[in-house]
Parts: C-alpha cells; structure tokens; sequence
C-alpha cells in the first residue's frame, strides 16, 4: 500500500492583498490627515473693558485692503510682495527715521480690511505680516528664517531662544474695525 | 556539442507572498496619522495657503467652524452665500455665543479660557462675514483664534 503524499498543505493567501487593499481603500475614504495648522491670532477684549491706548502716529504701521483687494501700506498704494520687506524696514527702525516707528516694543501693525476684501487676500497679507516678525526675531537670533520656524517648543534651550526674540518683537497685530465703504 | 543551450524556459512568477504585508504596513500608516472624519462638511473648502503656519498643541482645545458657499448639491437649498457651519449644523451669526458656550463646556474648568477657535474659511469668502463672527467671538470671549491653512506657495 502506497503511502499517501501529505504534502504541505497550504493555506491560500492570494486574497490576502485584495482584503487588506479593501481597508486600506476604507481608511482612505472615512479619514483625514490631521492638519491642525494655521495662523494663530488674539482678538482684543470687549470693547467696553478696553483701555483707551494712546499710541504715537509714527509707531503704527497701517495697512488697508479695500474691496478690490488692493493695497494701501503707510498711505502709499503697494503690491503684496513689498508688505514684508516694508513691515521689517518699519519694524527695525529703531528711531532712525523720525516718521518711522521707535523701536519694535512700540510698533503696532494694524490691517484694516474691508467687508468686500477677499479672505484670500487678508489671509495672504496677515501671513506676509506674520513673516516679518519671523524674519526679524531670527535675525535676532542670528539663525535662518526657516530654522526659526523649526524651532522645537520642547527643547529648553530652543524655548528660551524662541521667548527672547519674542520678547523683542512682540507680535501686536491690531485690527481695526472694518469699513463698508466699498471702493 | 552546443555552447549556447536554450535555456530551459521555466515559468517566471513574482512571489507575491509578502504583498499582503506590504498593503498591511500602508493601512497601519494611514490608520494612525489620520483621524476619523467627525462631520460632514458642507460649504466649499477650498483654504487660501500660507507659509507661517504653527501647529496648534493641543488638539483637544480645539473647536472647528467652517466658513464658505454651501456644496453645490446644497445650493437649491441653502443658496450661495457664504454660511458658517459648526459640528453637523448651519448656524447664523447671532447662534455663535451659544455654539462658543457649549464647546466650553465640554472642556475642563482649567482649560476653559485657553480654547481655540479654528476657522476653516474658503478663499472666496468675503471679510464681512468674517469680520461678523470675530465680533461674537469677541463677545463671546473666545479669543483664541487659528485662521486654519496649509503649507503652499503664497498666490500673490
């Protein structure tokens, strides 16, 4: 009598792929990355228990946006481009210019928009502004604009870095009520 | 005596055996940096780029609202100005305070004062209606802000 050939028995697993595909393909339809990134900002109190804050003329940096999505920077008409190298000249003026601002613990940049300017727009501008402190703080801090940016919170010694520069450039942003003017 | 003997021709197949390991590694990848969709969105999304983005800590501070034009199949319905929608539901302006206090609630009292609104807003909104809900929100004294964006070249 013959001896039966066992073999090894094998259990199919071609249809593994098409399975785990099946909820790879399930996790991609119900699911987002996660992007919690943005633009963080800080809305001034309550109008009624705000101070009346007497501020110099010189020290603001004004920036209007009207409905056409055009620019007005410190009454000149200016491209987007140009918001960030004149916010950094206005902030590190340090007295230099008489009409300029007297140091960046003075200067207040406030974004006036309009109720037609596009979120695009005030979002581009705001981000230009946001660049010109970034810039300044690391050219405090001697180190490249993106190694700021990459600066790691829960490192001691980055922390402490991040603080001075901020320190001085604090980021005060003010926004204005805006118009309805149109224009 | 041939030097060049036909090669015996032997069927050739890839061994596809490890494949279900290699799709297995992706669906871990993407279960565990991706999170769960929580809501339908149904205004357009489509948000402006920016390049000095911080990334918010801690998530569960965080509560979402979602400005722009309702979804096209919601158009008939809800026309095409831009609408705020928080959770699952569309709201108006005046709704915001009591959206802020719910959300506040659901925090611990120690963190109550250090929550973030993230606002989703489509690039073809307009700043009133922005402008509006920064006004209850300031009633609301939820100052905390995140214009919500992604990384990208900065259409100028």
């Amino acid at each position: 009598m013959r001896k039966k050939d066992r073999g090894g028995a094998e259990v199919n697993s071609s249809s593994m792929a098409d399975i785990a595909f099946l909820l790879l393909v399930f996790f991609l339809v119900t699911t987002t990355i996660a992007s919690d990134k943005g633009i963080p900002m800080v809305l001034p109190p309550k109008s009624d228990q705000q101070d009346e804050v007497k501020l110099k003329e010189k020290n603001i940096f004004k920036v209007l946006i009207n409905s056409k999505d055009q620019l007005l920077v410190e009454n000149e008409p200016m491209e987007t481009e140009a918001i960030k190298d004149a916010a950094i000249k206005f902030l590190n003026n340090r007295g230099r210019d008489p009409q300029s601002s007297d140091s960046p613990k003075d200067a207040v940049v406030s974004i006036k928009a309009d109720r037609g300017t596009s979120y695009e727009k005030y979002l581009t501008v705001l981000d230009e502004v946001t660049a010109a402190y970034n810039q300044s703080r690391a050219d405090y801090l001697g180190i490249s604009l993106e190694d700021f940016l990459n600066l790691d919170m829960e490192n001691p010694d980055h922390k402490r870095a991040y603080d001075a520069a901020r320190a001085e450039y604090p980021l005060q942003i003010s926004e204005a009520e805006p118009t309805d003017i149109g224009g | 005596m041939s030097k060049f003997k036909k090669k015996a021709s032997s069927k050739q197949e890839i061994p596809t055996s490890a494949l279900p390991d290699i799709i297995f590694m992706l669906l871990f990848f993407f279960m565990v940096t991706t999170v769960m969709r929580e809501n339908t969105i149904k205004v357009e999304q489509r948000i402006p780029p920016a390049s000095q983005l911080k990334k918010i800590e801690r998530k569960s501070l965080v509560s979402y609202m979602y400005v722009g034009k309702p979804q096209s199949y919601l158009v008939d319905q809800f026309g095409t100005e831009p609408k705020i929608q928080v959770n699952d539901v569309f709201i108006e302006t005046d709704e915001i305070i009591q959206f802020v206090e719910e959300e506040r609630n659901k925090l611990d009292e120690v963190e109550r004062d250090q929550m973030i609104i993230s606002l989703k807003v489509d690039k073809e909104t307009k700043m009133g209606i922005i402008t509006d809900i920064k006004l209850e929100l300031r009633d609301a004294n939820a100052r905390l802000l995140n214009y919500s964006s992604r990384l990208g070249d900065v259409v100028k």
